[in-house]
């Protein structure tokens, strides 16, 4: 990690070693892409929890806890909106890569900025709509096998959201005072891209289809 | 001989190395210069002296499973024993599966995987060296925070498979479940981290000429085992992440009464579980794979198939899960379904047995003591794998679940496969290893008592679980009909410690009689066949002098040997002639840190933060974080460390002089950089004293890389 945010003067075009190592792919790149391809399983372990809880509190008379489904608590058009806007994150994203691979530091910190905002705002929808559960609908994590599997879902994503806007503010950041490698910001955009098709699946198995 | 060119040092740092001043890595270490002492130790990122920890470790760790194993054998020795409470008992044989597979086969194989796959594949090292360090010590504070159970209020005790509702706060109040979901947890980071490093390091590091079709048979199964890695981990993350909610956050996953289902714990344990029985016992397959060749002086019988068997058993290992599965009523079709997968992955088992025995066909055969191991495991593995076949019938099946039966049969393939095949790779590795061999005489005595305690342990719980003995029951009368072959296995358990005590002894009179009169073995004292085998013993912390050029499958076989006009096998080359020296000087290695220790060192606080109180996960987040961000400021290599074994002390001051001593290095302000025609591999085939050498030893590493690419 730290070889990729560490400077390399002549070298802003990725990939920038590519011709060293066997597949053409740089080490870190590929590292992402496995580390990606492991976090698959982790979301597809998630999603089947929540699919298989989502409809037991209704189905299975005489069960303790809240016998609502927390998809009656939905709200559709709110969360569409926070989805879109995390969806446009993965635009600037795709900006920031393009300047720092035409070597235009400043741009580069400019949509790096926009996406950690954007991602920020999702996050802060998301606990709005968190908390609007737990508050009006008392639909709180423990309250039934749904609820809790959509938390953990949810909150999995979430977590990844959070590390990712780290990750943006720690290469905006170490932009300053060093230059960095162009493809650490494209290793960071994988992962922000990869983050934001996990919530494109959440969204629509999770809210969309009934 | 092929055309050799420089390795280039170390792929992970693009050039800048030698003449950018990093800032100093947050100022808070110094950077680790010792070379010797335990702090070299502590802070290395080399894959060979972390391979070695690996080793010791987890052979620590057998040691404490072992005992775990005696407590229960005694325990069992004779009917009513009240020698173990029923509570401990629980514990000891959880503690004793969770040991044996997560800390012992697991990271034993971690051990051989590190120091030999970057050798085999002609690197200097793994692709993230800083990240196989971290592995290591997340692997370890993890064993160290599972087995700090014992001290903190008891082990876990619901079995390795941990099933619920057992494994709930309602019937298991302690924490010792919680020490299971935390600690598997904890070793789960480390075993991702090295899985997605190791799996780089085969795609990525291979020497020029090296595609995957002429990677040795060892190399290929640990490659397996790592993608299996890389897929299976995340699914018992979830499970355990689940269990740890449950535990710690009031959910209700596993809570029957709130609609939660255990029987989705036992789904996500086995889609791991299954593919985790390959990843034990596949690199000992491919141990043995390397074994067999070189003391039947044959080259591996089928080697496409020997690898297409190993990467269709990692396949179908995800497609046969619920064969652990069948008692618990998830009905017919997923029976039928599961009992032909089942059977149809002792095809390429099968294949790979056939395998080994046609390389030891009509072959020169030798019984060292590895070869004795390897073929011990052809054995025992076989006995192993026919009861296995046994379990795919459901019918067969209903009736052997939970009795010893099954016991017998894991302990046959993990016991029998896996761990005689890492014994075996001890003792034909070890001269390479620590440069002097283990005794061959001790070491059958250690091959024959470990193999007939062995099946005297494991042979009788066949008949004992087809009498209808259940696995996990803490005693038993008199009059069951339970006693002799229990009285059996008891003393079967002790040879089998004798066994391991022989071993130890080996390695001390060993040493002693090495220190007494060294004698070097050479780089090749088995007249053996894969790259390793090239440079000397103990291998130069550079690993190769020059990065070898593959042409052949068994490259390094081929350069000593070829045939003559008939046919026959004949000596083209002395082996003084074709392996190197170790003196390479001004080689850049990565330097040591001490972050991923730091790291490390706090998931275990954040463990015990999560089960005692939350203020303890305060140091240990504060260390993770500092751990991370301490690493990403710190170069991976020092820009003031020497270059390699010897130190060359202070040429990087000058960019010149660096790049005209580390020819081609990572430097691409080195001279040799735009040798005209070959722009594209600027600097690294360094030492082109033409530009006409260079363009064509561009065009013969070039071509390789890009055939791989598509494969």
């Amino acid at each position: 990690m730290g070889d990729l945010l560490l400077e390399d003067v002549d070298d802003l075009e990725f990939p920038d070693d590519a011709h060293v190592t066997s597949t053409g792919i740089s080490n870190e790149k590929l590292g992402m892409w496995v580390y990606l391809a492991s976090d698959c399983l982790l979301f597809g372990g998630m999603i089947s929890t929540y699919l298989i809880y989502k409809n037991r509190p209704g189905e299975i008379p005489g069960l303790a806890g809240n016998p609502n489904k927390v998809s009656e608590y939905f709200d559709i058009p709110f969360t569409s909106m926070t989805s879109f806007i995390l969806l446009m994150s993965s635009l600037t994203m795709v900006f920031a890569v393009n300047s720092i691979l035409r070597d235009d530091l400043s741009r580069m910190r400019l949509w790096l900025t926009s996406t950690a905002v954007l991602g920020g705002l999702f996050l802060a929808g998301q606990i709005y709509e968190f908390r609007i559960f737990v508050v009006n609908d008392s639909m709180g994590f423990t309250s039934n096998v749904a609820s809790s599997a959509f938390f953990a879902l949810t909150g999995l994503h979430g977590v990844h959201v959070v590390i990712g806007v780290i990750m943006l503010l720690s290469v905006l950041a170490l932009s300053f005072g060093r230059r960095i490698r162009a493809e650490a910001v494209e290793v960071v955009g994988l992962y922000w891209h990869f983050v934001d098709i996990v919530w494109v699946l959440i969204f629509t198995i999770v809210y969309l289809i009934p | 001989m092929a055309i050799i060119e420089e390795h280039p040092p170390l792929e992970l740092t693009t050039g800048g190395t030698t003449t950018t001043t990093a800032p100093d890595p947050m100022g808070v270490f110094a950077r680790p210069k010792a070379t010797t002492g335990w702090r070299s130790w502590v802070n290395t990122v080399d894959h060979k002296k972390i391979g070695i920890m690996y080793g010791v470790a987890s052979f620590f760790f057998l040691l404490v499973g072992g005992v775990e194993a005696l407590m229960i054998r005694l325990q069992l020795a004779v009917p009513g024993n009240q020698l173990l409470s029923a509570d401990l008992y629980n514990q000891v044989f959880t503690m004793h599966g969770v040991t044996m597979v997560f800390m012992v086969v697991m990271p034993m194989a971690s051990a051989f995987a590190n120091y030999l796959l970057p050798l085999q594949i002609g690197a200097r090292d793994v692709s993230f060296p800083r990240m196989n360090a971290l592995s290591l010590w997340v692997w370890l504070a993890g064993a160290a925070f599972f087995n700090s159970s014992w001290l903190l209020g008891g082990g876990a005790n619901g079995g390795w498979f941990n099933y619920a509702p057992n494994s709930g706060v309602a019937f298991s109040p302690g924490h010792g479940i919680d020490f299971y979901a935390v600690g598997l947890l904890i070793m789960g980071i480390g075993s991702t981290v090295s899985a997605i490093n190791l799996t780089v390091t085969v795609l990525n590091m291979r020497a020029p000429g090296m595609t995957l079709m002429k990677m040795p048979v060892f190399t290929w199964m640990t490659f397996v085992t790592q993608v299996l890695l890389v897929f299976a981990l995340p699914v018992i993350t979830v499970a355990l992440l689940l269990l740890t909610m449950d535990r710690m956050f009031d959910a209700n996953f596993f809570n029957a009464s709130m609609g939660g289902d255990p029987m989705l714990w036992e789904h996500l344990f086995w889609i791991f579980g299954h593919p985790e029985v390959y990843i034990m016992v596949l690199p000992a397959f491919g141990i043995v794979s390397e074994v067999i060749p070189v003391f039947s002086r044959k080259p591996i019988f089928g080697y496409p198939f020997m690898v297409g068997s190993g990467i269709a058993i990692g396949f179908m290992g995800w497609g046969v899960w619920a064969h652990h599965m069948f008692a618990s009523g998830m009905g017919q079709l997923s029976m039928i379904a599961f009992s032909l997968s089942t059977l149809f992955i002792a095809v390429p088992t099968g294949v790979k047995i056939l395998n080994w025995l046609a390389t030891m066909y009509g072959g020169r055969l030798k019984f060292t003591v590895a070869m004795l191991f390897s073929v011990g495991l052809v054995g025992m593995f076989t006995i192993g794998g026919l009861s296995g076949v046994s379990h795919a019938f459901a019918p067969a099946d209903t009736q052997q679940t939970d009795t010893y039966y099954i016991v017998a049969h894991f302990h046959y393939v993990l016991f029998g496969g896996a761990l005689l095949g890492l014994f075996g790779g001890m003792y034909f590795w070890w001269p390479k290893a620590f440069g002097y061999f283990l005794g061959e005489k001790t070491g059958k005595w250690h091959f024959w008592l470990m193999l007939i305690g062995f099946n005297l342990t494991f042979g009788p719980m066949h008949i004992l679980g087809l009498q209808g003995m259940m696995r996990r029951t803490f005693t038993y009368t008199d009059n069951q009909g339970f006693n002799t072959w229990n009285l059996v296995s008891t003393i079967g358990a002790f040879m089998i410690a004798v066994s391991l005590i022989i071993f130890m002894a080996n390695i001390v009179f060993s040493y002693r009689k090495h220190r007494r009169n060294p004698v070097n073995p050479g780089p090749d004292p088995w007249d053996a066949r894969s790259l390793e085998w090239m440079v000397p013993s103990p291998v130069p912390e550079h690993n190769f002098d020059e990065q070898p050029v593959v042409e052949e499958f068994d490259e390094f076989w081929h350069r000593k040997y070829g045939h003559d006009e008939n046919g026959r096998l004949v000596r083209i080359a002395k082996t003084e002639d074709v392996v190197q020296l170790g003196d390479a000087t001004g080689v850049h290695l990565p330097s040591p840190s001490y972050w991923p220790l730091v790291l490390a060192l706090g998931f275990p606080l954040i463990g015990y933060g999560l089960i005692f109180n939350l203020w303890w996960a305060v140091p240990g987040t504060v260390l993770v974080i500092a751990g991370i961000y301490g690493w990403v400021m710190e170069p991976s290599t020092d820009p003031d460390a020497g270059h390699g074994h010897d130190d060359h002390g202070d040429d990087h001051d000058d960019p010149a002089a660096a790049a005209a001593e580390l020819p081609g290095g990572s430097d691409s302000e080195a001279p040799s950089a735009d040798v005209d025609g070959a722009p594209a591999d600027d600097g690294e085939l360094v030492t082109a004293s033409t530009s006409a050498s260079a363009t064509t030893a561009a065009g013969d590493s070039a071509a390789p890389t890009g055939d791989d690419s598509n494969g």
